[in-house]
Parts: structure tokens; C-alpha cells; sequence
């Protein structure tokens, strides 16, 4: 309606706050940002809800398939692990909904929050990262930003035209407070450290 | 919804969060009480608040519930507060940032819609909510769209978006829990956050019962929640279309954000092949610089937890589906010309300054019978209808506590004395008010009057049976007790101690 666009922009104009109101330059805020963002992330991670797996040298995957405990289809979005389903071109978002585990990589990870960020790139079918009942995460420790002024720093916010933070799982707390896991979204959510070959 | 229950994950109990079996919380036991009900809308007369608010206080098991879950929410803000130094340097970039982009809004406007149109999203402009609901339902009409999923947006509350779409066979279906319940209710949200903050879980299991068949005796948090689930995903992949809002909209990179803790909103724009998004203008901001001080800021003032669980992120349309953007005035930009009421555009809809509020801790969201509740709503309110709304900015205490919890400092207490002020000015004033201020008026004019009426009613206080302080004229005196009342007043006590020693000095 470009009518009412124009009259829209006219009376803003008309009516636009008044007094110099420069834009102000953001800090990062990360001098205090301590040597091993490791610790931190995994600090943050819980207390969101996440689980962080515990690293197996001898055999990389053996934590992700230790995490896979119930029956159902796996869905494998990494060449390091191989699932029951494969995407394909034709494979549409409602698809991904009798997944039990989602098995993804991570663009990168936050530490101050705990948060994990996917774009397209990474989830290849959007909903691979919400209709599957689980998640469990790969994530490069050398992909991890101290914090959120860091994070948005990064390149993924002017390539994908989707991107996700997801810091734990699904969760709500709408009736008397108490917190459920898996109100829409995903029940579990855990992550690996595992560098990207 | 978030962090604030997480050390609940180390109970040992923990696992049953996965099954929706139990609560892994004991939750007291408690007398079923039915709910109270919101304000009496009577058209377009004056909302009478402490009505509605004296019927949730008489219901004594809700009042204590939201009271304390509110105030729980307050000081986790708090706890997350102290843990970050540069708070209050973040409070005052938010607010800056808000400035600075509402003193240039027709600019950043129109370079989101430059950045969104060439990646692909579609922009519409609306300049009031019936033009925005006759947008959307034009662009579900040209699909073929008969299933609508939609997270929670505050701005389609504004527009009657979901009584509208019934009218007209779209079958619309809320995502978000909180959003869900007051939706299957047939009632409006109560908190812009926590919509259903003010039902006990008795009151769900009664709503949930009679809609979606749950167990009527199972008032389980973890039950119902699941149940709700189990009762909203075939609906989420059947529909034709998604619709969310929107938290910010980075003008740069023609982003628009969307804050959720269950994942509703992905659900809602990533399943149907259709994502539509009502986004007021005051929404935007420059660039992802100053998107990092709001993410940081939100569900910190909020819930209290470091970010919400999802924080998403809409540049484009994926491959084969459509993505349009509604942007909507309804009354934003005449508020922007508001030389006294303009700053509450900066707000971000975090709730803090409800979850804060006394008034709005004991007398629950519905009681103020409008979109906007809370503190924020009194200085909103108006300004979409001064007469509906012009008892609301009495409904404070005045104590200033929304102004210190804001997030974006937006003088919230300040801007609630100026609208009585600008209300008494339009005549917007209750008969009883008006006889009251009278005769207050007359006796502050005057400094000797005033002086002279102290002790008289120091005394009066002292001596006066209680009904007559406890009356119906003063709403202060209900659920209140007036403090003890000094022997004498300071100007007394000055006189007899400090007068003379004072005098003695200057000489």
C-alpha cells in the first residue's frame, strides 16, 4: 500500500525527535575475555540446559553415539557421522519431523551465553534444527567468540539469510514457572568439542 | 522462561524434565480457587483498574502465585545484572541507540527496506492495524492459506489480528505455550513476556481439559506442557503459512530478529512454505553493533537468564518459499511528535518494569483492560485512547522502581505524572478525583492554610474512626494502612530545635 507508505515516512518526518542524537560507537567489551573460552562456554551451556559430551581420543564419534539413547531415526548433517536419513534437493522442512536425533555442526559458539550459531549452511534443511526430538552438536573450540559484540563481528550475519543462536534446548516456564524442556522445539540439546578437519 | 530453574538440571529428578511425566519441582498444594477475570470493558468508557484489581487481590491464591513468580523474575534480573560490569554503560548505548535511530527514522526505514527488498523479502507498509490485518489476509488469500502457525507478537495483539482472521476462516494457532493457553482461554495475554503468568495451573489443566482432551484432575506443569505438544505439532507441519514477529530490524543488513525460548518462532517461519512478519516501526536499529547491547540487554531484563534459548535471525526467503515483512504505524509515528510521551518508542518489550511493579504484582495484567499492561502500558495506553485509558497512569505508586529497571531508561515514573497532568488539562479526570483535587488545591495554595491544616489533620489521622480513613473516596486507604503519624510536624519540631541555633549562625 504505497499510500499509506508515503503518509507513514511524511508524518514521521514531521514529527521527527528533535536535539543532536549522534549514533553512539559500541565497545566489544572484551578486554576482561579470559585465555581458555572453553571453560566458559561449558559454564554458560549448563546453566542454559545444555549437556557438554566428554571428548574420546581414541575414537572421536563414540560420544556422539554414547548420547544417541533412544530408538528412532538419526539424521547425520556432518561427513564425520554416519545416521540413518540422508537430506537430498528434494527433501522438504516437514520431513525432518520423525527425526529423533539431529547430529549437527555448529558455525561457531558464543561463551558468554552458551549459544551455538547455524545458518543454512550448516542445518541444510532449516527444521533440522527443531523438529528433530534431539540435538547433538559438533563445535570447533577454535570457533569460539568471547561474547556477543565478538560474535557479531563475524561474517555468517551478511552471507546466510538464516541464522539461529540456540543456547540449550526448548524450553518454557509459562504455567506457575516451572521450567519444561522441549515446549515446541527440541527436549535435549548437547555438544562436543570437535575440531572441524 | 530460561535459566532461572536450571539448577534443577542437578536434581536428581532431572531426568523426568524429558518425559513430561512429573514436576521435578514439588509444587505446595493449595485450595482450587476459580480464576478472576479481567477489567469490565463497557465500550469506549473509562477502564475502571482497581475494580478488576480488588477482584484478583480477593483471590488470594493467585495474587500470591504471580506475586511471588514477578518478584522471582525481578531479582534474578538483578543477579544477572551484578555479574556484568559494563551494565550500565549497556542501558545507556540502548537508550542512545534508540535515540539516535527515532531522530532518523524515516531514514532507517527506508534503508531496511532497500537491504530486505534486494534479498528477496517482501515489504508492506500499514498505517494502522485494519490495514495491516487486510495485508496479511491478502497475501494468505492469494496462497490459498487456510492454516496459519504464528509465535507471539504483541503488535498483532494491538491489531485484533486473531479476531479478525476467524472472520474471515483462517484458522490461526498461537505457538507460543503461554500464548496458546490464553488463545484456547479466549482471553488476551496478561504480561507481554509470561502471557499466562496470572493462571494458576489448575486454571490450565482446566482450559486444556475442555480443549485439546487433557486429564482434567492432571494439573502437571510438565503434563500439560506436553500435552500441548503432542496437540500442536500436527497443526505446526499441516499449516500453510507462519507468521512472527519481531524483536529488532537491523536497517544495515536488512535483518529482522525474533527472541523465543521454546522455538516456536523457527517452527512457525522454517516449516510452511509461506513466513509472514507484523513488525512495528519503532523496532529498528542502525547495525549489528547495536544489535549485540539489545540481545545482551533483553532476556537479561526480562527473565533473568543470559539470552533467550533462540535468538533468530530472517535476511531472506530459503529457496521456494516467500518471505514478507508487514510494518506497521498504528499510531507510532503521531507518538513520535509527543514532545513529553515520544521515549516510550524506545521500549523493547522486556516486561521488567511490570515484573517490578507492585501495583501490577498484585493486581495481575487484565485488570488494566488494554493491550499494555503494567507500568510501560500506562504511558502507552493513552495515547491510543485518552479517555478509555485515563484512569490507568493513577494505577502507581510512584516509586520510581520501572525507571530504574528499564533497559533502554525510558523515565517511565516521570512520563506517568505527565500524563495526569496533561489528562487533568483535557478534562480527562474523574468526578471524585476532581472534587478531591479541588479542595487540595486550595488548601497547598496557600502556605498558611497549608500550615494551619497540619496539625488539625495530624490529629484527625490520630483520632479519626477508622472507617473514615478506610472509605470508599480513598482508594488509598484500601489495602493500606496509613503509617503512624508524627506528635508534630518538621516545621514544628525545626521551630522548637534548630531555629534559633540556625538564625544565630547566619548572624
Amino acid at each position: 500500500m504505497s499510500g499509506s507508505r508515503e503518509a507513514i515516512l511524511d508524518t514521521i518526518r514531521k514529527n521527527h525527535v528533535q536535539g543532536d542524537r549522534a549514533r553512539p560507537t559500541v565497545p566489544l567489551f572484551d578486554q576482561a575475555a579470559p585465555a581458555d573460552l572453553k571453560a566458559l562456554f561449558q559454564k554458560s551451556l549448563e546453566r542454559m540446559g545444555g549437556k557438554m559430551l566428554t571428548p574420546d581420543a581414541a575414537d572421536p564419534m563414540a560420544p556422539v553415539r554414547q548420547a544417541i539413547v533412544k530408538p528412532g531415526p538419526v539424521l547425520s548433517c556432518v561427513p564425520e557421522f554416519q545416521g540413518d536419513m540422508q537430506i537430498t534437493p528434494q527433501t522438504k522442512p516437514t520431513d525432518i519431523a520423525p527425526v529423533e536425533y539431529a547430529v549437527l555442526r555448529a558455525a561457531f559458539g558464543v561463551a558468554e551465553t552458551g549459544s551455538l550459531c547455524f545458518t543454512e549452511k550448516q542445518l541444510l534443511v532449516n527444521t533440522t534444527g527443531f523438529l528433530p526430538q534431539h540435538l547433538v552438536i559438533l563445535l570447533d573450540p577454535a570457533q569460539i567468540v568471547f561474547n556477543l559484540h565478538n560474535a557479531y563481528q563475524r561474517p555468517e550475519w551478511t552471507q546466510a539469510h538464516y541464522a539461529v543462536f540456540q543456547s540449550g534446548p526448548s524450553a518454557t516456564a509459562d504455567i506457575e514457572g516451572v521450567l519444561v524442556h522441549g515446549a515446541q522445539g527440541v527436549r535435549s540439546l548437547s555438544v562436543l568439542f570437535h575440531p572441524a578437519s | 522462561m530460561t535459566a532461572e530453574l536450571h539448577e534443577e538440571l542437578t536434581d536428581p529428578h532431572a531426568d523426568q524434565l524429558d518425559h513430561g511425566a512429573a514436576s521435578s519441582r514439588p509444587l505446595k498444594s493449595r485450595i482450587s480457587e476459580p480464576q478472576p477475570r479481567g477489567a469490565k470493558i463497557h465500550g469506549n468508557r473509562p477502564v475502571d483498574q482497581s475494580e478488576a484489581a480488588n477482584r484478583f487481590m480477593a483471590a488470594t491464591e493467585h495474587e500470591a502465585m504471580h506475586d511471588a513468580r514477578l518478584w522471582d523474575l525481578r531479582q534474578k534480573r538483578d543477579k544477572e545484572m551484578h555479574g556484568i560490569e559494563e551494565w550500565e554503560e549497556l542501558r545507556n548505548l540502548a537508550s542512545g541507540i534508540k535515540e539516535h535511530t527515532l531522530s532518523k527514522l524515516d531514514y532507517y526505514l527506508e534503508l531496511f527496506e532497500k537491504n530486505a527488498t534486494a534479498n528477496g523479502i517482501k515489504i508492506h507498509w500499514a498505517k494502522d492495524g485494519a490495514e495491516h490485518n487486510a495485508i496479511v489476509l491478502e497475501i494468505l488469500r492469494s496462497k490459498g492459506v487456510e492454516r496459519l502457525i504464528k509465535s507471539k507478537s504483541m503488535l498483532t495483539e494491538e491489531c485484533g489480528f486473531r479476531e479478525f482472521m476467524a472472520e474471515n476462516n483462517v484458522e490461526v494457532i498461537e505457538t507460543d505455550l503461554g500464548e496458546r493457553i490464553q488463545q484456547l482461554d479466549d482471553e488476551a495475554p496478561s504480561h507481554v513476556v509470561v502471557p499466562a503468568v496470572h493462571k494458576l495451573r489448575t486454571d490450565v489443566a482446566s482450559v486444556f481439559a475442555k480443549t485439546i482432551g487433557s486429564d482434567p484432575d492432571n494439573a502437571d506443569a510438565h503434563y500439560l506442557t506436553e500435552c500441548q505438544r503432542e496437540a500442536t505439532r500436527p497443526l505446526i507441519l499441516s499449516a500453510q503459512a507462519g507468521m512472527t514477529g519481531g524483536n529488532f530490524v537491523v536497517a544495515e543488513t536488512g535483518t529482522f530478529v525474533v527472541c523465543t525460548n521454546e522455538g516456536n518462532a523457527d517452527l512457525s517461519a522454517n516449516t510452511p512454505p509461506l513466513h509472514i512478519a507484523s513488525i512495528g516501526i519503532e523496532k529498528l536499529i542502525p547495525g549489528l553493533d547495536d544489535l549485540a547491547v539489545f540481545v545482551r540487554l533483553l532476556s537479561r531484563s526480562a527473565l533473568g537468564s543470559p539470552i533467550t534459548q533462540y535468538t533468530s535471525h530472517f535476511r531472506g526467503p530459503r529457496k521456494g518459499s516467500e518471505m514478507h515483512v508487514v510494518l506497521v504505524d498504528n499510531g507510532r509515528s503521531a507518538r513520535l511528535g509527543m514532545e513529553k510521551f515520544w521515549p516510550g518508542l524506545k521500549c523493547i518489550r522486556c516486561g521488567a518494569c511490570m515484573n517490578t511493579c507492585p501495583v501490577f504484582r498484585r493486581s495481575g495484567g487484565l485488570s488494566y483492560g488494554a493491550t499494555y499492561a503494567g507500568p510501560i502500558g500506562l504511558i502507552i495506553d493513552p495515547t491510543f485512547n485518552v479517555h478509555k485509558y485515563r484512569n490507568l497512569p493513577y494505577s502507581s505508586t510512584m516509586n520510581g522502581s520501572c525507571t530504574n529497571v528499564c533497559p533502554v531508561k525510558i523515565n517511565i515514573h516521570e512520563q506517568i505524572a505527565d500524563w495526569r497532568k496533561t489528562l487533568a488539562g483535557e478534562g480527562e479526570i474523574s468526578p471524585v478525583k476532581k472534587v478531591m483535587m479541588k479542595a487540595a488545591g486550595e488548601v497547598l495554595a496557600s502556605p498558611v492554610v497549608y500550615r494551619a491544616s497540619l496539625p488539625l489533620g495530624r490529629s484527625a489521622l490520630r483520632h479519626l474512626p477508622h472507617f473514615m480513613l478506610y472509605n470508599k473516596l480513598n482508594t488509598w486507604g484500601r489495602k493500606r494502612d496509613i503509617p503512624e503519624t508524627p506528635k508534630q510536624t518538621f516545621n514544628e519540631w525545626y521551630r522548637k530545635n534548630r531555629k534559633q541555633q540556625d538564625e544565630g549562625k547566619k548572624s
